[in-house]
């Protein structure tokens, strides 16, 4: 079944540029209303609106309004893998695909897009960056280098793929599930994992050696304390956060230093 | 510091609030970004840097994974970098007293997002009807005021943060009884503990990973030698 979209767009309409590029922009904003009702459901509507103007009928049309009020629902993706998301759902509604079609796609695409991403740009992207960053710091990078090169590099990373995920969902709508066996995504993981474990080799011990300063007394102890403290996070990693533990020994430390 | 020298620090604090989620999630609200430019904002983006490197090195312990609360690092680099580059070169306390505080206001700054996630979930329910009807208004009213709570909310944050902890850390620094070396020290082993225990989880399950960590550590073996 067919709603109303089809019978006035024609096949495979095209959006206007200055409409992908809002689209885009909007997309950098997607999380603007995150809340723990409907996630990123109202970003994603947000996001598409300026597409779903050329439904028949425009903004104060019946399909507009369906439209907007059936994209606005609960969704939950990562932010940056959104943007497949928004492109198919909004081809699908340019397309006039049937309603109940396109909710069921909606839930059937939200856990991929999460999981995925999580994996890509959380777990794998951003620590790596971060990487880079300490190690150009430990090799005596000026501070405008240092933040330079993340910023550089991270967005590089971050900006291909929104522009990527919403140009992909856009041009194959519904049958965008096979873009999410690009080798990028697959096998983008755990080759930046690789390298990343390389880097840490290398950025780790170069940064901390750059803030205890030149010729530290104590690099053999600061080396063991800090050696066998890996070892026990590491070990106790599903209990252990490491932050809380270094917020608690901090404070400690300066309630001791302040009182001696 | 008083509340118009804080100014500029809390429209920092603003606007690398806002990119944690909300706007543009480019990343500048990574403690080495942020610290750095409120160091700069002081005067010393060297001081920014240096907190800034500790802190990124212990926020890699909270990747911001779906739905789950974390602290938030845009507005407590922003506190962390102004605090210590407030003060003097060379005082023993200084890095210590300020990352203090900052890992402090990231606590509570995290806390701060999910109140203003609760609050949009109510505002969302007082509109729920309007936008299941398919109002445009009703939703760019939800997203835009959202994105607006989410700047102020960097901001006030940012506020706080430095009426508090500005003549905390100046009190804490000014009666530091621990010399510099050691006191640099623990915040090193602390650095890499969290830094070297946020890889090992994150990247555990990466093949061969111990032998990569390991050339690492042979390169920069290689690359002692030779500096």
């Amino acid at each position: 079944m067919k709603s109303a979209a089809a019978i006035t767009l024609a096949p495979g309409f095209e959006l206007p540029l200055r409409v992908k590029l809002a689209m885009l922009f909007r997309l950098l904003a997607l999380q603007g209303s995150w809340n723990y009702e409907t996630l990123l459901g109202t970003g994603i509507g947000f996001v598409m609106e300026p597409a779903l103007r050329y439904l028949p009928g425009g903004i104060d049309g019946p399909a507009y309004r369906a439209a907007l009020a059936r994209e606005s629902r609960y969704f939950n993706a990562h932010p940056y893998l959104a943007g497949i998301a928004v492109g198919a759902l909004t081809r699908a509604e340019l397309d006039g695909v049937d309603p109940t079609k396109i909710e069921r796609f909606r839930t059937a695409l939200a856990g991929p897009l999460g999981s995925v991403g999580d994996r890509l740009v959380w777990a794998s992207w951003l620590p790596f960056c971060s990487l880079v960053a300490l190690g150009v710091y430990g090799m005596g990078g000026s501070p405008l280098a240092v933040v330079g090169t993340f910023l550089l590099l991270y967005n590089a990373g971050h900006l291909l793929l929104r522009a990527w995920g919403l140009k992909t969902g856009l041009s194959r709508g519904l049958n965008v599930a096979s873009a999410l066996g690009n080798p990028v995504l697959r096998q983008g993981p755990q080759y930046i994992g690789s390298a990343a474990a390389l880097l840490a080799g290398i950025a780790l011990p170069l940064a901390l050696q750059r803030i205890a300063g030149p010729g530290s007394a104590m690099a053999g102890g600061i080396l063991a304390a800090a050696l066998i403290g890996i070892l026990l996070v590491a070990r106790f990693r599903e209990r252990a956060e490491g932050w809380r533990i270094a917020l608690a020994v901090l404070a400690v430390f300066v309630l001791y230093s302040v009182l001696t | 510091m008083i509340l118009l020298e804080i100014l500029p620090l809390a429209m920092l604090g603003a606007l690398l609030g806002l990119d944690v989620v909300s706007f543009p999630q480019a990343m500048v609200s990574r403690p080495i970004v942020a610290a750095t430019l409120a160091g700069a904002f002081i005067g010393n983006a060297p001081a920014g840097l240096l907190i800034g490197v500790v802190m990124e090195m212990i926020a890699l312990d909270t990747l911001p994974f779906g739905a789950s609360r974390y602290p938030e690092w845009g507005t407590a680099g922003v506190v962390g970098g102004a605090l210590l580059a407030a003060e003097p070169a060379g005082m023993p306390g200084a890095l210590p007293a300020s990352l203090l505080a900052a890992l402090l206001t990231a606590r509570i700054s995290g806390w701060s997002m999910v109140v203003l996630r609760r609050i949009i979930a109510s505002r969302l329910e007082r509109t729920r009807d309007r936008i299941e009807a398919g109002s445009r208004d009703a939703l760019l009213s939800l997203h835009l005021s959202g994105m607006t709570m989410d700047l102020l909310r960097g901001a006030l944050v940012t506020t706080i943060a430095m009426l508090i902890f500005s003549p905390l850390v100046a009190a804490m620094v000014a009666v530091w009884g621990v010399e510099s070396a050691y006191s640099h020290a623990v915040i090193v082993v602390l650095a890499a503990i969290v830094a070297g225990g946020a890889l090992w989880k994150v990247f555990h399950s990466v093949s061969h990973i111990l032998w990569f960590f390991l050339a690492g550590l042979v390169l920069w073996g290689v690359f002692l030698a030779m500096t």
